[in-house]
């Protein structure tokens, strides 16, 4: 039902951040993340911040993901 | 104070003379035009091509074009991708009391360069100008035709099961270019509009093959429109292959931003080509040669009519409907 | 470390569609509460990778799909006053009211923006003073905060122009009033991953004490949606039921806490209709009085008139999970996304329009 992507924090002056999702760049607001850094990843929705992306909880799920995929037969993987 | 062009200008009167006479036939002149009879009048041999294109786009500048470029383009476009080579074109110009007359010039140098780019020429035209808010600050339509050679049969309606779909380049970078600059959706992207005239490409990708069968060019409705009109007027499905779709990646980004798909978002510089399957690499080489075809791709093929028109291999190897854009894409937040 | 980028990958996939197949022993249905995570799944085709014995039902989380002809009409009629700028999502602009829609008013003559953000919407308010800015507010616990802030941020800057009509909605009491009805068997829930980032994982522990269902949050990525579907199925095969998150690097068991307290600080809960649901007891949120001076539906006089419902389509039926989109005798038939007879084939979130425009293959 929302529309939000991870945008990394540029540029971040009072309440008002730049994001970059992959080389698009707008404002938004950090009011509901006041913890919110430049270098963060903050997820977007509507022109606001609503949750800082755990850097660590994202390396764990692709790390676990991984495995799954290591785990299936070699025949069954795309070249 | 910025000069501005009022509605006296517009009057036919001496006020009009000064905008064509400046604005206008000094940047466009030629033989065809400058004659300024009622008609332009001159010779073509063989099957015509004759198509019409009017261009609103607010706003009327862009990031990598403009309307002038854009009136231009679509036009030559419409007529290259029937197989002919464009000629002549006429330029209706509808502007808004109050344009900067800096503005026009701008436009129109714009129209000059593609022009000259296209190789073809504005022969006939009009100029009118309408009260404040009547029109949203220029409209223009063009005109043009092109000449058909013999033999050339290129079509919506003649793609066959086997053929190849061939495009020439990333898909939605003109949308999303123009979207960026509309007021309460703001983004800022080093993105450009591809906007440009495809004729040169066109020709070069016919002297490769006599194997094309149709082209279009996937304006407005995106990709998936131009796919969906082409096995609808051909009876076939077509079936594309998700990787191989280039996007570029702030496309991309900016699709995800506003919950849009690149597949529905308008070009103004590609083609889609259908082709036969054995000169399909041919045809696409030298497509990859023409500077507004170096990121081509075979991106699917044609095959027998199935319930679902287009469908598409998703990246996950599962296949998908890609339906008709419905209305014009708006950002959502849900 | 851009998500997008990151995920998508069809080995990583197998890899969780064959762990899927090894714990999914037994027969269950799970419903994907959220129109996101409706149209993912139908836009990577992912029921074609699902064991036979999983079926993927749809419910009623989509904000544009639930919202009631009535708001609607009250929107429309707030666009017909002299002086008037609405600004809305661009998701609502095409939904049908009882007798017409935004685009319609546009057309008509009202003054309506579409914005991408409530700052958008506070932006237009301070550079047309002299105009009224209604703000459509619609959305979930997602979207209302991000609301709520933009008033805020009008009080703080005095801008006296700016108002909301309020046609948020909440997720629990509806999923709840769901599951009393007894209409859906669910064997599990795929709980929204945007919702859940700001009211936290816990909001959704009474469906599992309560009700005994597993609940996962998941994220929007096919991998994300896959991996929670097979967290479910462990839950259904150990006959566990409790709340788990498959989408840990955005959503945390209490949430945002800041984004909770602003909304409460604006809002308070009130009833509310829900297409298709009729009424539902604190599923709505309304401005509290001390913000009064924001809300639309006190400031302007207005008559949206009669409320009438779309006679023959089943989007009721398909929101609560009870029916799909090709069951409807008016699907593809009479209703397509041209022609929309029902909200479902409207929203771009809608069951229906999700069907429509990625309906599976079978050739």
């Amino acid at each position: 039902m929302c529309v939000a992507v991870p945008s990394l924090i540029t540029a971040l002056d009072g309440l008002d951040a730049i994001v970059d999702v992959g080389g698009v760049t707008r404002k938004a607001n950090v009011m509901l993340t006041p913890d919110a850094k430049i270098g963060d990843y903050v997820l977007i929705h509507a022109g606001y911040a609503i949750s800082i992306v755990d850097r660590e909880e994202a390396e764990a799920t692709l790390a676990l993901f991984k495995e799954l995929a290591e785990n299936i037969e070699p025949e069954e993987l795309n070249p | 104070m910025t000069e501005k062009i009022l509605l006296a200008h517009g009057s036919g009167g001496s006020l009009s003379h000064d905008i064509v006479n400046e604005g206008i036939l000094s940047l466009l002149g030629n033989p065809i035009l400058n004659k300024l009879d009622d008609s332009a009048v001159f010779d073509v041999k063989g099957k015509v091509a004759f198509t019409t294109d009017s261009h609103v786009v607010q706003p009327i500048f862009f990031p990598g074009g403009d309307i002038g470029r854009l009136s231009v383009c679509g036009t030559v476009n419409d007529l290259s991708v029937m197989g002919a080579t464009p000629l002549y074109l006429s330029l209706a110009l509808i502007i808004e009391e109050g344009l900067p007359k800096e503005d026009l010039k701008k436009v129109i140098s714009s129209i000059k360069e593609a022009a000259e780019e296209a190789g073809v020429r504005i022969v006939t035209g009009d100029t009118k100008v309408v009260n404040r808010g009547n029109v949203d600050k220029l409209f223009i339509n063009t005109a043009g035709i092109g000449i058909i050679a013999d033999g050339v049969d290129i079509s919506g309606h003649n793609a066959r099961p086997g053929n190849r779909v061939i495009l020439s380049g990333t898909i939605g970078d003109h949308g999303i270019a123009v979207l960026s600059k509309r007021e309460g959706i703001g983004f800022e992207t080093k993105l450009e509009s591809d906007i440009a005239p495809l004729n040169i490409m066109t020709a070069e990708m016919m002297q490769a093959s006599a194997k094309i069968n149709c082209m279009r060019d996937p304006t407005r409705g995106g990709l998936s429109s131009t796919l969906n009109e082409i096995a609808e007027q051909s009876g076939v499905s077509i079936r594309i292959d998700e990787e191989k779709i280039p996007v570029r990646r702030e496309v991309a980004a900016a699709c995800e931003m506003l919950g849009l798909d690149p597949l529905y978002i308008a070009n103004e510089g590609k083609l889609v080509a259908v082709v036969e399957a054995e000169d399909a690499d041919k045809i696409l080489a030298q497509m990859k040669k023409n500077k507004y075809g170096q990121n081509a791709a075979i991106i699917g093929e044609v095959t027998e009519k199935h319930a679902a028109k287009v469908t598409l291999k998703t990246a996950l190897g599962t296949s998908r409907i890609v339906d008709m854009l419905v209305g014009e894409p708006l950002p959502r937040i849900c | 470390m851009s998500q997008q980028n990151y995920f998508g990958q069809s080995d990583m996939a197998k890899g969780l569609v064959e762990s899927i197949k090894r714990h999914a022993v037994k027969e269950a249905r799970y419903m994907e509460f959220c129109g996101s995570h409706t149209v993912a799944i139908m836009k990577n085709g992912l029921r074609q990778l699902l064991p036979h014995n999983l079926t993927l039902t749809s419910g009623p989380g989509c904000p544009v799909c639930v919202t009631d002809n009535s708001e609607l009409d009250k929107a429309i009629a707030l666009a017909k006053i002299p002086d008037v700028i609405v600004a809305s999502f661009g998701d609502m602009v095409r939904v049908p009211g009882s007798h017409s829609n935004l685009q319609e008013a546009k057309a008509g003559g009202s003054d309506i923006r579409i914005v991408y953000s409530p700052l958008d919407a506070l932006q237009i308010a301070r550079t047309n003073p002299d105009k009224a800015l209604i703000f459509i507010a619609v959305g979930f616990e997602t979207t209302a905060p991000t609301v709520a802030a933009s008033v805020m941020q009008a009080k703080q800057e005095g801008l006296r122009n700016y108002y909301i009509l309020s046609l948020h909605k909440v997720c629990p009491p509806v999923i709840k009033a769901l599951l009393d009805s007894g209409e859906v068997n669910l064997q599990g829930l795929i709980c929204p991953g945007h919702v859940s980032a700001v009211i936290g994982a816990k909001a959704w522990d009474f469906i599992a004490k309560d009700y005994g269902i597993p609940c996962v949050v998941a994220g929007f990525e096919a991998l994300d949606i896959l991996q929670c579907i097979d967290m479910l199925a462990q839950q259904t095969a150990k006959g566990e039921a409790s709340v788990e998150i498959a989408y840990k690097r955005s959503v945390t068991h209490d949430g945002n806490i800041t984004a909770q307290r602003i909304l409460e600080h604006v809002f308070e809960p009130c009833n509310a209709s829900w297409r298709g649901m009729g009424e539902v007891p604190g599923s709505g949120l309304k401005l509290r009085a001390e913000f009064a001076a924001y809300d639309a539906e006190k400031n302007f006089e207005f008559d949206p008139g009669p409320t009438k419902a779309q006679k023959g389509c089943i989007c009721g039926e398909v929101l609560r999970g009870v029916k799909i989109p090709p069951e409807c005798k008016l699907f593809r038939k009479v209703c397509t996304p041209k022609n929309p007879i029902g909200p479902c084939m409207v929203s771009s979130e809608g069951s229906c329009a999700a069907y429509y425009h990625y309906g599976e293959v079978n050739d």
